[in-house]
Order: C-alpha cells, then sequence, then structure tokens
C-alpha cells in the first residue's frame, strides 16, 4: 500500500479495522522519511525508537481489545520548536542544538494521550524568524513540489514532510504566517487557530503575544481532528481561553448557503502574482457556488500591519531569547569572564537573522524609542483588530490570498530580509489581531506550485473556517494533488 | 556659609511574601533547602514554559495595600523588566511598571518620645515582582566555579516604594520598624532581614535652604543595608558626606549623575559602587504571558477584613481603654498583635492596665528574650497569670514574692497553686492579719508611743515581728492595719 498519499481519516480507518498495524504505519513513514529526508531535510530529529516502540505497544494493546485514543497508531511530525520530553528540541538554533526537554508541551501531551506517534521533530527557520526554512545552522529544507525551491516557513519541515509523504500530518507554530505560508507553498491545508485556543506551553517562545501551535494537514477534515485534539483549556498557560472546544468535526459538514464572505479588493491589487489572482477567482466562484454571498470589504489599516508586526514580534523576541545565556540548558562559547560568556555564546549560536531581529527589538524596546515604536505599533495593533472586528461583524469570513507568490528558489532572500518581511502581507494580520486563519490550495501556477487561499474568521469561529475549507475541498481536488 | 539643612530620605523595601508556592509555579519557597530542589521548567526560565499567576501573593500585596492605606489597582498588570544575570533565568525578571498593584497610600510615624515630630510617610507604590536566585562565587581568587541556586527564583516580592518624606536616619528607622511590625501582624512575611525577606534600599540628598532658594545635592542609593541599624547609621553618614561634598565642590542635583553606594557595616562607611552613566536601561514592556488580572471591589472588601486593627489603632486602644501612657502602649503594641492580645485578655477582668503592663514589660519580656522565644510559647496561661496578679492586686502576695512565684511558674511550668506550696506561700486571711496586727501592738507597748510621738519609722520595727510571726504577711498591709488599729484604738 501506498501510504504517503493517504489522509489521517483515512490511515485512522485502516488501523481501527485492524488492516494496518500502528508498526507497520509507523514503519512504513520511517522507511520512507529515511529514503527521502536526506533529500528534503524535513526532519531534524527523526525518532525511530521510540516511535516504534510506541506503535507495538498500541498494537499489543488493540490485540488485548483495550480501548485506544483516537489517533492511536497515526504518525505524527511536530515542529522542533515545539518540546517534546525526552526529545531533542532545538528550535532550529545551534544554541539549543543538545537540549533534550524534561517535559512536553501540552499540544504534544494531549497528542500522546490520544495515542497518536511522535514520528520526529521537524526543520524550522531559527526560533520560527524566517519564512523559507533556510537554516543557517541545519540546512535548507526542499520544497517537494520543486527541490529547487523552498518550503516556506518558518514550519517549513513540517509542511515538507507532509506534502512529500514522510508523516500524514503535522504540527507547526504560525507567528506571522508560519503555519499558512509554508502549507500554501507546499499546496496543503494550515491553520493558524484563535490566539488562546491552543495552549502554548512547551512552544518555545519568539513572539508570545502572536503566536499560535497549530495544524498542517492534507485536508481540512484531518486540520479539524487534530484542532480537536490539541485546542482547549491549559491551566499552565495563562493566555489559553476557558472555552471549550467546539466539535470541529461535526460541523464540516453544514452546508454554507448563505454564508457571507468578505473579499478585501486591495488584497487583489499590486503585488499579488496574477496567477494567484485568476486562482483565487475561481475559487471565490466555487464558493458562490454552493450558496455563499460575496461582500467588498475594507481593512483599512492592512497596509501598516507588517511595519507593526516587525516591531512588535522583534520585542518581543529580544526578552524571549534573553534565556539563552549560557548559563543552562543552552550551548556555552569557552570565555574567560561573564560578559564574554555572553557575548561569545550569543555571537557564536544564534544565526544572522535572530541576532538582527534581537537588535531590532532590543533597539525598539530602548529608553526613548519605546513611544516611537513599541507603543505605535501596539496602537496600529489595535486599529488593526478594530478593522477585523468591524468586518466581521458584517461578514461570516473573510477570503484572500495566502502569499503574494508561490514557493520561491532557495537562496532568493538570503541577503535581501526585508523583502521576506514584506511577502507576510497577506498573514500577519490574523496573529495582530489574533483571529483564526487558514490556509487551503486553491489552484497551481505556471511551474506547477501550489496556490493557497486564506480564510479568516471571527475568533474562535474555527469551525466556520474548517467547514468553508471542507466544503470547498468536497468541489475540488487541489488538496488530494500530490508532487510528481 | 549658612544655610538650613534637610536630608532628604526615601527607601525602597523589599518584602519576601509568606506564600506557600513561587510567584509563577508551583514550587515551594521553604528557605534553607538543598540547592536547586525547589525549581521547574517555570521558573528555571525552560524554553517553552509560561508563568501562571499565584492568586495568594496577590491577595497579601492586596492586604500589605490595604494596611499601607493605599489605592489598589482594579486592572493591575505585568511587565518584563530585561537585564542580564546568571541568576535571572530568563533573562528578564517579571515586574509590574506603570500599573502597581497598589498605590498612593501612606503610613504615619509617631515617636512617643519625641525625637522627632509626627510624620506622614507617602508610599507611593508597592508592586509585585519576582525574586531572583542566588548566585556565590569562589572568592579564595583560585578561580573556581561560580555557583547558582534557583530555589530562591521566582519567590514573590513586593517592593515598597516610599515618597522622599523621611528626614533623619532615625525617622528611617522608625519607619522600617513600624512596618515591619505591620508586616508581621498581616502574617504576610517573616521579614527576616538575615535570609532576606525584608531588604532595604535608600535613596538619600540633601535640601540646602538659602534665603527662598532651595538647592538639592545629587541623590545617591544606599545599598548593603543588612540591618534596620545600618539604614540608620547609613543615612547619617551618607548626610555628613554629602554636606562635606557639596562644601567642597557644590555640585547641585543637575551638575552629577546619581550614585549607588554600599554600605560597609564595619568601617561605617558608604562607597561607591557605580554612577547613572552605566546603570541599566530596562526596557520595559508588557509581560505577553499574563492577563491584566482584574480586582473587584468584593475581593478588596473580602481581603480588608482580614487587616484586624493596625499598631497605631492598637495604641490608641490601649491608651484610651487601660489609661497606658504613650510609652507603655508602644513597648506592648511593638511585641506584635498575639502580645496586645494576652495583654487585654488579662488586663480586661482586674481592671488595671498598668499593673499589667509592668509585669508583662518586666517579667514577661525578660523570660521570652532570654527563652527568644514568642508569646505563643509563653508556658504561664492566662486564667493562671490574672489568679497570680488577683493576688497581688489583693495584697495577699506582694511584689518580691510574686516574682519568685512567676519565676517558679515560667521556669519549671508550675502552676500558681504549685509554686507557691514550693515556697512556702499560703496567702493571709483578713482575720489572721488583723490578729497578728493586734498581738504585735499588744507586745510592743513603747514602740506604739514612740509612734505616737512622731516616729512613724518604728513601725518597721513592728513589721518585722509581724513576719517573723508569719512570713506570708503583706508588709504594707501589716503597716496600713496597725495604723488603723491605733486610730480606732
Ligand atoms: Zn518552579
Amino acid at each position: 500500500m501506498d501510504l504517503s498519499s493517504f489522509s489521517a481519516h483515512q490511515l485512522i480507518d485502516l488501523l481501527d479495522r485492524q488492516e494496518l498495524s500502528a508498526a507497520d504505519c509507523v514503519g512504513y513513514f520511517l522507511a520512507r522519511t529515511d529514503d527521502q529526508n536526506p533529500e528534503l531535510n524535513a526532519f531534524l530529529t527523526v525518532a525511530h525508537e521510540s516511535a516504534m516502540d510506541q506503535a507495538r505497544s498500541i498494537d499489543q494493546r488493540r490485540q488485548r481489545g483495550e480501548t485506544v485514543g483516537r489517533m492511536a497508531g497515526l504518525p505524527v511530525a511536530v515542529k522542533d520548536g515545539i518540546c517534546t520530553e525526552g526529545i531533542r528540541t532545538t528550535a532550529g538554533s545551534r544554541m539549543l542544538e543538545e537540549f533534550v526537554p524534561f517535559y512536553n508541551a501540552t499540544a504534544v501531551q494531549r497528542l500522546l494521550e490520544a495515542d497518536a506517534i511522535l514520528i520526529g521533530k521537524t526543520m524550522m527557520d531559527e526560533f520560527g524568524m524566517g519564512s523559507s526554512t533556510e537554516n543557517p545552522h541545519f540546512g535548507n529544507t526542499r520544497n517537494p513540489w520543486d527541490p529547487q525551491r523552498v518550503a516556506g516557513g518558518s514550519s517549513g519541515g513540517s509542511a515538507a514532510a507532509v506534502a512529500g509523504g514522510l508523516a500524514p500530518l503535522a504540527l507547526g507554530s504560525d507567528t506571522g504566517g508560519s503555519i499558512r505560508q509554508p502549507a500554501a507553498f507546499c499546496g496543503l491545508t494550515g491553520l493558524k487557530p484563535t490566539y488562546g485556543r491552543v495552549s502554548r506551553y512547551g512552544l518555545i517562545a519568539y513572539a508570545s503575544s502572536l503566536e499560535q501551535i497549530g495544524p498542517i494537514t492534507r485536508s481540512a477534515q484531518d486540520a479539524a481532528l487534530l484542532m480537536e485534539i490539541c485546542a482547549g483549556h491549559d491551566p499552565s498557560d495563562s493566555t489559553s481561553a476557558q472555552r471549550a472546544v467546539d466539535d470541529y468535526t461535526h460541523q464540516l459538514d453544514s452546508d454554507i448557503q448563505g454564508l457571507r464572505i468578505g473579499v478585501c479588493r486591495d488584497h487583489f491589487g499590486t503585488g499579488l502574482d496574477s496567477e494567484i489572482g485568476v486562482a483565487l477567482q475561481e475559487a471565490l466562484n466555487v464558493l458562490q457556488s454552493l450558496g455563499a454571498k460575496l461582500v467588498d470589504i475594507e481593512l483599512p489599516h492592512a497596509s501598516h500591519a507588517v511595519a507593526a508586526y516587525y516591531v512588535i514580534a522583534p520585542c518581543e523576541a529580544s526578552a524571549n531569547l534573553a534565556r539563552f545565556d549560557g548559563v543552562r540548558y543552552t550551548r556555552r562559547a569557552e570565555s574567560s569572564s561573564l560578559d564574554q560568556m555572553y557575548s561569545r555564546t550569543r555571537s557564536e549560536f544564534f544565526g544572522q537573522e535572530v541576532k538582527r531581529r534581537i537588535l531590532l527589538g532590543t533597539f525598539a524596546l530602548s529608553s526613548g524609542y519605546y513611544d516611537q515604536y513599541y507603543r505605535k505599533a501596539s496602537q496600529i495593533r489595535r486599529l488593526v483588530k478594530h478593522d477585523f472586528d468591524t468586518a466581521l461583524a458584517e461578514v461570516d469570513l473573510l477570503v484572500g490570498p495566502t502569499t503574494p507568490g508561490t514557493a520561491l528558489p532557495i537562496g532568493q532572500w538570503e541577503d535581501d530580509p526585508l523583502s521576506m518581511y514584506l511577502a507576510d502581507v497577506y498573514t500577519v494580520s490574523a496573529n495582530l489581531a489574533g483571529i483564526p486563519a487558514l490556509s487551503i490550495p486553491c489552484g497551481t501556477d505556471a511551474n506547477g506550485l501550489p496556490i493557497g487561499m486564506q480564510l479568516q474568521g471571527r475568533p474562535f469561529a474555527e469551525s466556520t473556517l474548517l467547514q468553508v475549507a471542507h466544503q470547498y475541498q468536497q468541489q475540488t481536488d487541489f488538496h488530494t494533488r500530490r508532487p510528481d | 556659609m549658612s544655610c538650613e539643612k534637610a536630608t532628604i530620605i526615601g527607601l525602597e523595601v523589599h518584602v519576601q511574601l509568606d506564600t506557600q508556592s513561587k510567584l509563577f509555579c508551583g514550587c515551594s519557597t521553604r528557605f534553607g533547602a538543598p540547592p536547586n530542589t525547589h525549581i521547574c521548567p517555570v521558573c528555571l526560565g525552560a524554553p517553552g514554559a509560561l508563568p501562571v499567576l499565584n492568586r495568594q501573593a496577590l491577595d497579601l500585596a492586596i492586604q500589605v495595600g490595604l494596611a499601607l492605606n493605599c489605592e489598589i489597582e482594579t486592572n493591575t498588570k505585568w511587565d518584563r523588566k530585561n537585564y542580564f544575570y546568571p541568576d535571572l533565568p530568563k533573562g528578564y525578571q517579571i515586574s509590574q511598571f506603570d500599573r502597581p498593584i497598589c498605590a498612593n497610600g501612606y503610613l504615619d510615624l509617631i515617636d512617643p518620645e519625641a525625637h522627632f515630630a509626627d510624620r506622614r510617610v507617602q508610599i507611593e507604590r508597592a508592586h509585585l515582582e519576582e525574586d531572583a536566585g542566588k548566585s556565590s562565587h569562589d572568592e579564595t581568587g583560585a578561580g573556581g566555579s561560580s555557583k547558582i541556586d534557583l530555589n530562591r527564583a521566582g519567590t514573590p516580592l513586593l517592593e515598597i516604594v516610599t515618597r522622599p518624606d523621611l528626614r533623619s536616619g532615625t525617622e528611617a528607622k522608625a519607619f522600617l520598624t513600624e512596618l515591619k511590625l505591620i508586616l508581621s501582624n498581616l502574617q504576610v512575611s517573616d521579614c527576616n532581614m538575615q535570609e532576606g525577606s525584608l531588604r532595604v534600599d535608600a535613596n538619600v540628598n540633601l535640601h540646602l535652604a538659602e534665603g527662598d532658594r532651595t538647592i538639592a545635592t545629587p541623590i545617591v542609593e544606599i545599598k548593603n543595608l543588612n540591618s534596620f541599624r545600618a539604614v540608620q547609621r547609613a543615612i547619617d553618614f551618607e548626610s555628613e558626606r554629602q554636606w562635606k561634598q557639596w562644601q567642597e565642590d557644590g555640585r547641585t542635583i543637575d551638575q552629577a549623575a546619581k550614585q549607588t553606594r554600599g554600605w560597609d557595616d564595619e568601617s561605617g562607611q558608604t562607597v561607591l559602587q557605580r554612577t547613572k552613566e552605566d546603570s541599566a536601561d530596562y526596557r520595559y514592556f508588557p509581560e505577553p504571558d499574563l492577563a491584566v488580572v482584574h480586582t473587584t471591589v468584593e475581593q478588596r472588601e473580602t481581603i480588608g477584613k482580614k487587616i484586624g486593627p493596625l499598631p497605631s489603632q492598637q495604641r490608641a486602644e490601649l491608651i484610651s481603654a487601660y489609661s497606658l501612657s504613650a510609652y507603655d502602649a508602644g513597648v506592648l503594641v511593638q511585641q506584635g498583635r498575639r502580645f496586645v492580645d494576652f495583654f487585654e485578655t488579662i488586663a480586661r477582668p482586674l481592671d488595671d492596665g498598668k499593673l499589667v503592663s509592668n509585669w508583662l514589660q518586666q517579667e514577661v519580656l525578660r523570660y521570652l528574650k532570654e527563652q527568644q522565644a514568642d508569646i505563643d510559647q509563653f508556658p504561664v496561661s492566662t486564667e493562671q497569670f490574672i489568679a497570680f496578679l488577683k493576688l497581688i492586686q489583693s495584697g495577699k502576695l506582694d511584689t518580691s514574692r510574686g516574682k519568685a512565684v512567676m519565676q517558679k511558674m515560667m521556669e519549671q511550668r508550675l502552676s500558681l497553686e504549685e509554686s507557691m506550696e514550693q515556697l512556702g506561700i499560703a496567702p493571709v486571711e483578713d482575720d489572721e492579719l488583723a490578729a497578728i496586727c493586734r498581738q504585735v501592738i499588744e507586745e510592743n507597748p513603747d514602740i506604739i508611743q514612740q509612734i505616737r510621738e512622731g516616729n512613724t519609722k518604728a513601725v518597721g520595727n513592728l513589721i518585722g515581728q509581724a513576719k517573723q510571726i508569719n512570713r506570708n504577711v503583706d508588709p504594707a498591709l501589716v503597716r496600713k492595719q496597725i495604723l488603723n488599729f491605733m486610730k480606732t484604738g
């Protein structure tokens, strides 16, 4: 059986009916990873032994007729910025090259409690700071659709693993588009949940007020499953919402007749690749044919979102990364004084982009600059949120592009961080506003590269986004297409 | 040069709050455990770990705020204070910058001995923050490694900041003494300076008035103050030093940077540590991992009910209800709330505050000091104490023999009856005393004659004889009775 093209739901069916053992399932994906990872570089760490042990134990429990979890035997890949007990977690940084957490992130713990099998940790931009998973310490992750191109980032390893069939589904994290953009580049479904929907406990922080853990999958249906497992209040995360989790799967099948879809025409103008514009228009037609109504809306402050994001995120990062000082659990450079230990450790083990953002953030928070940068960015953030509140009072969700273009050739952004930042133009707003946002494939460009469509909804209305995505995926086959 | 010189002092007091667990994690706050045994991912600053507020710490902070007449912030928030130090695990401290839990309060200082005028000290703010760990370095110079103990990291601290309202080392010491008394009475902190659960920094400068012009000298922050006495001495030293400095260089607050000086207790001097140019920019910004905390009126009222009478109220109460002097009331209240309770339980039925106060101040305090015990550990129950003082009050037991009885009660933990029996003391009944007095009058007509002629000292001889008949008689009562009988014949 070629399991690599199966969705998580199809695999769970086979596993539940015991037509496929967990050991065979996991064995298959591990073997495929061993075969393809050297080229794709999707995984930083593959947990061969623990995954096989876990799989065999699930098979034994099944044979004994014991109840098993909802994801029993299903392999899952987890972004390396999410802590996994006993499995090295580097966040893509040389700094944490030898860090083995002694606790699981809550999202991981919930996966394990559902008997999912953790097959490995996926590549990412260092600490999530980047949009291409071109990692100065651990190499570039390649896009399975075209190995000369990036898989996107920062959750590029998770996207490449799922698109390449090395894992049926994966967890990523999204600070400014880090789930949605690689999902778009790799023809996958990727959801950034509402801020507070999924616990951040165990997510190595880049920008705490912006980021969420979320699913990267082959379908909206698989994303719904992963959300049902991982979402929900966590007493260990003070910012997690005390609010029941919807039955996303149940709502997938509701029709979207009469649903009001907002379209921001500004997002279809300059800067957007024309092929993406065409694909999106066709997708809107499909949604219209399903009974949705299109409404023009405006997001007047959206054009300032990238600027605000690139102040707030580095400010938070400058503090979040201060703990990597050579004193505990990180690597430590040879030094003869305390100041030297700090400067050498941080100079040697952080990459360029991380240092750039730490410097940006440190500067922006400095005495005399705070009002000009952090405070102003926070004000813009409130305006961006207000724009969404206003628009989403009129419509049920917004539809637009995920990215201005499709996957770029490797190396394109190497010396041009500003272009890389600007490519986040459609995704950062949802992080600033804390609303849920989903990317699904809606076409391919002339090079055969996937195009992503972004759905943004009201806070905690993940169910609406997943429902619309699922209904769309019932009418189209973009999500079932595989590279080659 | 002729001018009026005033020393201007503001204090920053860090109080470790006596919670079961740390401010943002479940680890124990117990002092003295082996290094790095009370730690978890959160207080280690492990990647991915997140803080969760300990509501008990917030409640204690509110309690202190209310006791210091502060306004309690209804939407208090958290901020990151960024600086690098090896015992600061996250590279930032979670603190409160612009919306501290308590602000705009005051504490009134009244010195019964009038060493200084009554003074209201404004409390600018009191905010919560997490403590850092402890570093220890190889001080032999052999280049050994430095060690870090993170047991203390994350322990809740309340930083109380006064306005520059204090005017002398004596006042500063009085303020700290009163503050400590309030905190101990509230049981929010053990205020142990040796264990670091109470730490004080003082900001000091001079205001010099020349005619209608006031000049301020540069502000100095004094650190390393390890006792209230050190605070007092350091301020007095610094006041003198700044005066000399001013006479030498005439530099005002605008012409010199703020200095940090450390107090050296041995040499009795402050020593320059750093000037403001090389002090840190803490780059405060809102802590994104913690939500704004809303406090409600009901919550504040519930906490307010737990506060009980403050020391100033207790002093006033003792003075008016028991007719104590301000000095006596001060001494009793200074011993803490439970000591005052002990006093009141005894003084109420006896209706003689002064008598009770004297016995407590002399015998009881002496005993507690010797034993290094507090009133909860005092071996004599209030019932026994009342029975004892009733004997004293009625004259059935005289003061000097009373002290011997109390000694036995305290030290051998005997009951009142047992103590008196062991000492061979039996109270003398009224008719027995009368009989003894009549006997000595009859047997000593000469002495009676001397007394009648005005030699009142001769009564002493009769008292001596009375004591030979029964050594338990109270000399004062014998004197009174004899004189009485002589009058009535
Ligand atoms: Zn802890």
